[in-house]
């Protein structure tokens, strides 16, 4: 049971009054990340590697695994030294013609990131959430 | 003009390592010395034994279950009450300068304003307040921020980084290349978060945290009140004070503490007796909280390693003890000495050693629980001089500096102002403390509910990964200071118990409006 060196795997979702295309068209576009990820403020997109720049001046590149917009999956991994497995993955499903509901999950290791990363991520619903709805 | 308010506080800072509590390593006149001139309490307990949860307490004057910031790395919310809103709509200039620590320090992408509010420039920004409004951050005019290194966004490592780089190595490195608490050991016995620090006694948090302090209160003019309150992050381990000062308290000539049985066997058989989490950290089975490296093994604790650690920590104690010095001294020439009220205490304990472990978990015992409290009441108040060992706690803080400013304890805060004598404590119903812990981290749940009163000591664990609910310890006070022997089971304590029982229950029943617990963030 003692902890330090495991794989961890969070995830947070959130309930959004809009179309799945809607927030999905928020989403898939990688560029937009600083549009709708608190502390994200630029990045930069070249083919499949988004290098994300933080408010605090740091800079994390990032692989895109997938960009589905029939499974409206956007999956990446941050490539940074730091960690030894990162997988981020976005899923918008469908409730109902305007409802929609919007599932980041985070899985890293070491554990400790990953818990970081998804702190970041509850902050990134709310920012998607709000704009679908008020788009 | 009203009394201006200097709060002091430190960070994981033990009740006996204070001279006047009859501490014997670090020599500590100048709080000494605000004792003696003012009411110092024998048994104050904090809400929550790590930072955040209690910190938040402070500003709050609520308990965790209320304020929402229930474990370390969940933040406290951004519109929380905050005793320095009412201050600053009484007119005091409001400042916070050190360790705040109430919104995680682990945030790359500095999302929480403690985290950005350096590289920014500015001395606060506008935020939500509880009441509605908007206005400064959590109610400070006045923000710089520290911690226990010199990594990281705040403005202490920003200001090492830019003047001091060829120091920064000196400093033990607080975590690991996993993020988590380091366990690496250093100094002459291999201590967990023990180095030698070439770092020069200037540069060092400590003496940085007083002098931003000087600057501040040099600024500002004689007819205004001010709430300052002034936050060190030592002696918090890492244990790593300058090199230059670690000869004032030689390792080699310090005695064991008295709640250190050298011999495994008997610290074993005591541990035995006490929640079955205790032994599974000693044995590292199980490291239940971020707070303690998750690569240390607390069995393999030395002897030696105990004397070096506290050891370092007197150190830092006396530092701190002497940049105190150096800010009242300031206020003695500045002519505010009859008008200041000085509260100095801490966020919560550190084992160093006790029953063979060290740093901080769900642990509610004397080292972790019982803190130094002091209250020098401006001299113009004439409050005689006295020594309260009536319970009192932490949460009691907001409602106290609102009392000295003259201003009604809003509906929110859970605490009563603290009492000024023991006579004071019983007309005001000081007779009992409530601790709480809950953590949630990584498939490991644990939950405590303690109550001390002036003769017990006594917890319930909730259901969680290695409790049923059904486990619990009990110390009589009076009988086993050291609490040593756990009555919990024990026939001749049952009606002790149910009573002390009943306690808890009425604490969770207590009226008023609970936050929604906020969300886990970080590990810290």
């Amino acid at each position: 049971m003692k902890r330090g060196t495991d794989v961890a795997s969070l995830r947070h979702e959130i309930r959004i009054s809009a179309a799945p295309d809607k927030v999905w068209s928020i989403v898939t576009r990688p560029e937009s990340i600083s549009d709708w990820f608190p502390g994200i403020d630029s990045c930069t997109v070249d083919g499949d590697v988004r290098v994300i720049k933080t408010h605090l001046g740091l800079e994390m590149p990032e692989r895109i695994l997938t960009n589905d917009s029939i499974a409206r999956r956007f999956a990446y991994q941050i490539t940074a030294p730091l960690y030894r497995f990162h997988l981020g993955v976005i899923d918008v499903l469908e409730v109902g013609p305007e409802d929609s509901l919007c599932v980041y999950s985070t899985t890293a290791e070491p554990d400790t990131l990953a818990l970081i990363i998804a702190g970041g991520t509850v902050g990134a619903l709310e920012e998607i959430k709000r704009i679908a709805e008020a788009s | 003009m009203g009394r201006k308010i200097l709060f002091i506080t430190t960070d994981q800072q033990r009740y006996d390592t204070l001279g006047v509590n009859g501490g014997l390593l670090s020599r500590t006149p100048v709080l000494d010395k605000l004792a003696r001139e003012g009411i110092r309490y024998e048994r104050c307990q904090p809400t929550s034994v790590v930072c955040m949860p209690s910190r938040a307490s402070m500003l709050t004057g609520q308990f965790p279950s209320t304020h929402g910031a229930w474990m370390n790395g969940v933040p406290l919310a951004i519109d929380a009450p905050s005793v320095a809103e009412n201050l600053h709509d009484a007119g005091y200039a409001t400042a916070l300068i050190g360790k705040a620590h109430f919104e995680p320090f682990m945030d790359p992408f500095g999302r929480f304003a403690e985290n950005s509010l350096a590289s920014l420039g500015v001395p606060t920004i506008e935020q939500p307040w509880f009441d509605g409004r908007r206005g400064v951050h959590r109610g400070f005019d006045y923000l710089e921020f520290a911690t226990h290194g010199v990594m990281g966004p705040l403005h202490y490592a920003r200001w090492m980084i830019a003047n001091h780089p060829e120091a920064l190595g000196g400093f033990y490195q607080v975590v690991d290349a996993e993020l988590n608490v380091n366990a690496a050991g250093g100094g002459d016995t291999g201590a967990p978060q023990v180095k030698f620090n070439d770092v020069e006694r200037d540069w060092y948090h400590t003496d940085w945290v007083a002098e931003r302090t000087m600057s501040w209160l040099e600024a500002q003019p004689d007819d205004r009140d001010w709430f300052c309150w002034m936050s060190f992050p030592d002696p918090h381990h890492p244990w790593d004070p300058p090199k230059s000062e670690i000869a004032r308290v030689p390792w080699r000539d310090v005695d064991l503490p008295t709640n250190y049985p050298e011999k495994p066997s008997e610290r074993e058989a005591i541990i035995d007796q006490k929640a079955r989490h205790w032994r599974a950290w000693y044995d590292g089975r199980l490291v239940s909280n971020y707070e303690a490296p998750a690569k240390w093994v607390p069995a393999t604790l030395t002897a030696d390693q105990v004397r070096e650690v506290n050891a370092l920590n007197a150190v830092e104690v006396e530092l701190i003890d002497e940049a105190i010095g150096r800010v009242m001294a300031l206020i003695e020439t500045k002519g505010w000495g009859d008008d200041v009220d000085v509260i100095f205490t801490t966020d919560h304990g550190e084992f160093q050693g006790d029953f063979g472990f060290l740093f901080k978990g769900p642990y509610h015992v004397d080292a972790l629980m019982r803190l130094p409290l002091i209250w020098r009441p401006a001299r113009s108040t004439k409050i005689a001089p006295s020594v309260v060992s009536a319970p009192v706690s932490l949460v009691s803080l907001a409602a106290t500096f609102l009392s000295v400013a003259g201003q009604p304890v809003p509906s929110w805060s859970e605490g009563a102002a603290l009492p000024q004598n023991d006579d004071d404590a019983i007309v005001h119903g000081h007779d009992a403390t409530v601790t709480e812990w809950d953590s949630s981290l990584f498939g490991v749940d644990v939950h405590v509910r303690t109550v001390l009163t002036r003769q017990y000591l006594y917890s319930e664990y909730g259901p969680g990964t290695l409790h049923d609910g059904s486990e619990g310890e009990l110390y009589d006070l009076v009988e086993d200071p050291l609490q040593r022997v756990n009555h919990f089971e024990d026939a001749s304590y049952q009606s002790a118990r149910a009573t002390l029982h009943e306690r808890l229950i009425a604490h969770e029943e207590r009226p008023g409006e609970r936050a929604v617990p906020g969300a886990l963030m970080a590990p810290v």
